[in-house]
């Protein structure tokens, strides 16, 4: 690609992204993003093995092209000083920001409902919602307004949006990318991950943000992900299928959807084998311990002392943190705010944190003792549903939280997984879902390539 | 004060470590720059930013651990502490909880009443320091200056071994050499270098069982950590005598009246929320690298003044004086390497060396080869004492060879029998009738004529070599 081509790029693409303002994907305005591409595409080194493919970003990952917001009043209008890693990693590599996308409040809800500034519409049934929290991205990605962008996970908040936008989303192994200048939620949970419209688009991206960095200590001292080749055949390959995943109750759609898909991996070669995760059924309780455990942690900071939004007019300093804090979180960031709180109070820590430490290492046992019966890959469906109309779970936030109880386990464990498209359901896409071993990400992507292109996923299972 | 108590105290140490940077960024620690200066993402807590581990940070507070004998864990944990405050960037401080860096160990002082006591020592942690709320800065407002954000810290917690305010300041001038001598920080506390809690309760004499016991908070200067333990412990003995009972509380020390006073009681006390911090892995410390900062440490106090007594045949009071400070020790040391002798050397480093370190900034102005020098010029009898000290304050002053500066200044003694002589001719002469009366068997009449001779040399001449000469012109 030449200047001249990554300049018709940046155009094409601020073009793209205005056409699809309607989703509300995007927090950028649409002049910032054109104003942003185009010097972006002037400045960008073209030797980059992203170089001129632009890469829209959820807003909660610290840029200095754009404010960073996560998609709360607290923090509107707030400008980081300093960019994330995988922001500098991608620039380096010639990829262009495409501005900011909405999300759930601080990355937390699974519908892209919960955002101080609107829901994101889904790209094929604008009643509908695209998933979450990383909404905006997979609803861009979806729209075709780009071919990749950056979202983050705590508990499925890519893979989640992928398989309900019909796109693809990569969760790497806990430490295989940086968090530096990724806006905290669970920490011990967090990683910056991908979406892209084909396995190809999220794994190049992925390999470039992925590596070493010594901005961040959990980050692993390793080379970033080296791609595979897309595979002829998957022969050697074993593939669990976990029982758990597969209740009684889970969508017919979304059961023959996962079941052509399983036919598919035998075709390409691959052994199938049936195995048994049995403390699946405990992940999302596990997780709604910790997760807002860490956040009521985490977010303590926005506290409007030294940056954000701040009450007006409070005389003491236990109005100033009740006000602002009061005004400036969303309900559902509260609410996590104070079950975190609750659970890591004097008198309830053993019974409620350190139980979900003592699960979490449960369901990482669940996942060694299968993978050292030689299975390669698990594969499962990676949401128990397609996606569900705007406001049929917002009032019920158990049921919110159970559309995550797929990718959860992911996220608890460490283990990278991804979310690919295997077919639609009443014109709806189903994700299917790839769980690998630590640090064996190319394993997994490239069973996802073969899947990929053995099965029409834009079809009806 | 009533004999009829005895005080319980326990201590809480927070001592800065002498690092460039801060605990988890690269900030510079420097004292006294301009407010907010010394920030960046990380220590501002800004949204996304992450700690790394300082390791020289980590080196140093092992090395404390093991000067004060404790077990250093090969695996700690870092923990957050959750509350809210304006000078607490991040809304939690990361420290350590259940898993601290070293644990068991213990620190013997000199008390005044007990003599040598042990303290055991339950527990050396890591952490990071808070920013400063300056409350007097501007009217009705308060400013948080956060330079102080992020600095390492460790927290020495005792058993409650001190049985009085005065052993608890002992012990802390003790905790104050022995982390001097390794390095480990500048003690400083009008800087906030070093800072001390303590917990306080009273007991019968002879119980072993504990008295409910107070906190006492805001002790910012070593001359108040006797006050202060003292205020408390009269409160809570005129409290319990006056028929009420203590009850757990926090109590601030107040220096202007000198008085403590209630902050706050158990039952308001914060709940922490303790949990282990998800941005850091677990510190672990292999044995061999436990061992190499172990072999760093140089000797302590309490062995060094041992040495001295027995390799120097020193008092123990001297060895006591010269050991205080590293410096002073290793000083004295390079004097007796360069030669001189040891009883000599330390009379010289107590006096004129000490006494012009505490007129100039604790400096050190005379090199020790230079000192050695300057006692063997005494030994030897080219100089008197008072010649020797005029020599070190010229030394000291502007430099130089202690034998060319004494030249310089004219107090070479004259053992030259020739110009001796002449001396003790004029000095008989202009005494005849104490030279009669030495002649008569007064004897201690010799001191007089040597301090004449002395006189009319100007303080040249040699006080060893004179006596002979005048004994044989007086007894002529």
């Amino acid at each position: 690609m030449s200047e001249i081509e990554a300049l018709a790029a940046a155009k094409a693409t601020a073009t793209r992204l205005s056409k699809v303002k309607r989703l509300n994907a995007l927090l950028t305005p649409a002049t910032a993003v054109r104003k942003a591409l185009l010097a972006q595409a002037k400045a960008a080194h073209p030797s980059g093995v992203l170089y001129g493919m632009p890469v829209a970003v959820k807003d909660n990952i610290c840029t200095l092209e754009f404010p960073t917001t996560c998609a709360s009043k607290i923090l509107e209008g707030f400008q980081s000083p300093y960019e994330a890693t995988v922001i500098t990693k991608l620039k380096a590599a010639g990829a262009l920001i495409a501005g900011k996308t909405n999300l759930d409040e601080f990355a937390m809800g699974s519908s892209t409902e919960h955002s101080a500034f609107g829901r994101v519409l889904h790209p094929l049934d604008r009643t509908r919602v695209p998933g979450g929290s990383s909404g905006g991205s997979a609803a861009l990605v979806a729209a075709g307004a780009v071919p990749a962008a950056l979202g983050s996970e705590t508990g499925g908040s890519v893979r989640q949006p992928a398989a309900f936008c019909g796109v693809v989303g990569i969760k790497p192994t806990y430490g295989r990318v940086s968090r530096s200048g990724l806006v905290a939620f669970g920490s011990s949970l967090d990683q910056v991950s991908v979406l892209g419209r084909s396995v190809h688009d999220a794994a190049r991206v992925l390999s470039v943000i992925s590596g070493r960095d010594a901005r961040d200590n959990t980050c692993e001292d390793r080379d970033p992900l080296r791609l595979p080749t897309v595979p002829e055949r998957l022969e050697g390959f074993v593939i669990g299928i976990p029982k758990e995943y597969f209740p009684v109750d889970l969508h017919p759609g979304v059961r023959r959807a996962c079941d052509r898909a399983i036919r598919a991996l035998k075709e390409l070669g691959a052994a199938v084998r049936d195995v048994s995760l049995p403390h699946t059924g405990f992940a999302i309780p596990t997780y709604y311990v910790i997760a807002p455990a860490e956040a009521s942690s985490n977010l303590a900071r926005f506290d409007g002392v030294r940056y954000g939004n701040r009450a007006d007019g409070v005389t003491t300093l236990a109005e100033l943190y009740r006000r602002t804090r009061g005004a400036g979180f969303g309900p559902e960031v509260r609410r996590r705010i104070l079950v975190g709180t609750y659970v890591l109070s004097s008198g309830y820590y053993d019974a409620y944190y350190r139980k979900a430490q003592q699960m979490r290492a449960l369901l990482a046992q669940d996942f060694r003792n299968v993978f050292d019966r030689g299975v390669d890959l698990i594969f499962t469906p990676t949401t128990p549903t397609t996606a569900f109309k705007a406001g049929e779970r917002t009032k019920d936030p158990v049921a919110m939280y159970l559309a995550d109880c797929f990718t959860a386990p992911a996220n608890l464990t460490g283990l990278p997984a991804m979310s690919l498209p295997i077919g639609r359901v009443k014109g709806l896409p189903v994700g299917g879902q790839l769980i690998g071993q630590p640090f064996l990400e190319d394993d997994m992507i490239e069973a996802a390539y073969a899947l990929e292109r053995a099965i029409p996923a834009a079809e009806e299972a | 004060m009533s004999a009829a108590w005895e005080t319980v105290i326990g201590l809480e140490t927070h001592v800065q470590l002498a690092t460039v940077s801060k605990m988890f960024c690269g900030c510079s620690t420097r004292f006294g720059d301009p407010p907010n200066t010394n920030v960046c993402p990380v220590c501002l807590g800004l949204p996304g930013a992450l700690p790394v581990p300082n390791e020289r940070a980590i080196a140093l507070a092992v090395r404390a651990a093991v000067a004060l004998t404790c077990t250093v864990q090969h695996r700690s944990v870092f923990a957050r502490k959750n509350y809210f405050y304006p000078d607490l960037p991040k809304g939690y401080q990361i420290s350590q909880y259940d898993r601290p860096l070293a644990t068991g160990g213990a620190l013997t002082f000199v008390a005044p009443e007990r003599g040598v006591v042990r303290a055991g020592i339950v527990r050396v942690h890591v952490e990071e320091d808070a920013g400063k709320s300056l409350h007097d800065r501007f009217p009705r407002a308060t400013a948080v200056d956060l330079n102080r954000a992020g600095v390492p810290l460790i927290e020495i917690v005792t058993e409650p071994d001190f049985r009085s305010p005065q052993e608890a300041r002992a012990y802390l001038l003790t905790l104050k050499q022995v982390l001097q001598y390794v390095g480990v920080s500048d003690c400083d506390m009008e800087k906030g270098s070093l800072r001390v809690d303590a917990n306080v309760s009273i007991r019968r004499p002879g119980s072993t069982a504990l008295g409910v016991k107070c906190e006492v908070k805001n002790i910012n200067a070593f001359s108040y950590v006797e006050k202060a333990l003292t205020a408390e412990r009269d409160r809570q003995i005129a409290l319990v005598e006056g028929g009420g009972a203590v009850t757990q509380a926090t109590m601030l020390y107040d220096s202007k009246t000198n008085t403590v006073r209630h902050q706050r009681s158990k039952e308001e006390s914060k709940d922490y929320r303790y949990f282990p911090e998800p941005d850091l892995p677990p510190l672990v410390l292999t044995p061999e690298w436990i061992a190499e900062q172990q072999g760093t440490l140089p000797e302590l106090p309490a062995t060094k003044r041992e040495r001295f007594v027995s390799q120097y045949a020193l008092s123990p009071q001297d060895a006591g004086v010269l050991t205080a400070e590293r410096a002073v020790a290793d000083y004295y040391e390079s004097v007796v390497h360069a030669g001189a002798e040891p009883k000599a050397a330390a009379n010289w480093v107590m006096g004129e060396v000490l006494a012009d370190a505490n007129a100039h900034q604790e400096t050190l102005r005379v090199p020790a080869a230079s000192l050695a020098g300057l006692i063997a010029l005494v030994k030897g009898g080219t100089l008197s004492n008072q010649g020797a000290k005029k020599v070190f304050a010229e030394v000291a002053a502007r430099g130089g060879d202690p034998r060319t500066v004494a030249e310089a200044l004219g107090v070479v003694q004259v053992a030259d029998t020739g110009l001796l002589a002449q001396w003790v001719e004029a000095v008989v002469g202009a005494h005849p009738a104490e030279a009669a009366r030495f002649k008569g068997g007064e004897a201690k009449l010799m001191a007089f004529f040597v301090g004449q001779v002395m006189k009319a040399s100007k303080g040249k001449a040699d006080p060893k070599a004179a006596p002979a000469l005048l004994e044989e012109r007086l007894n002529r």
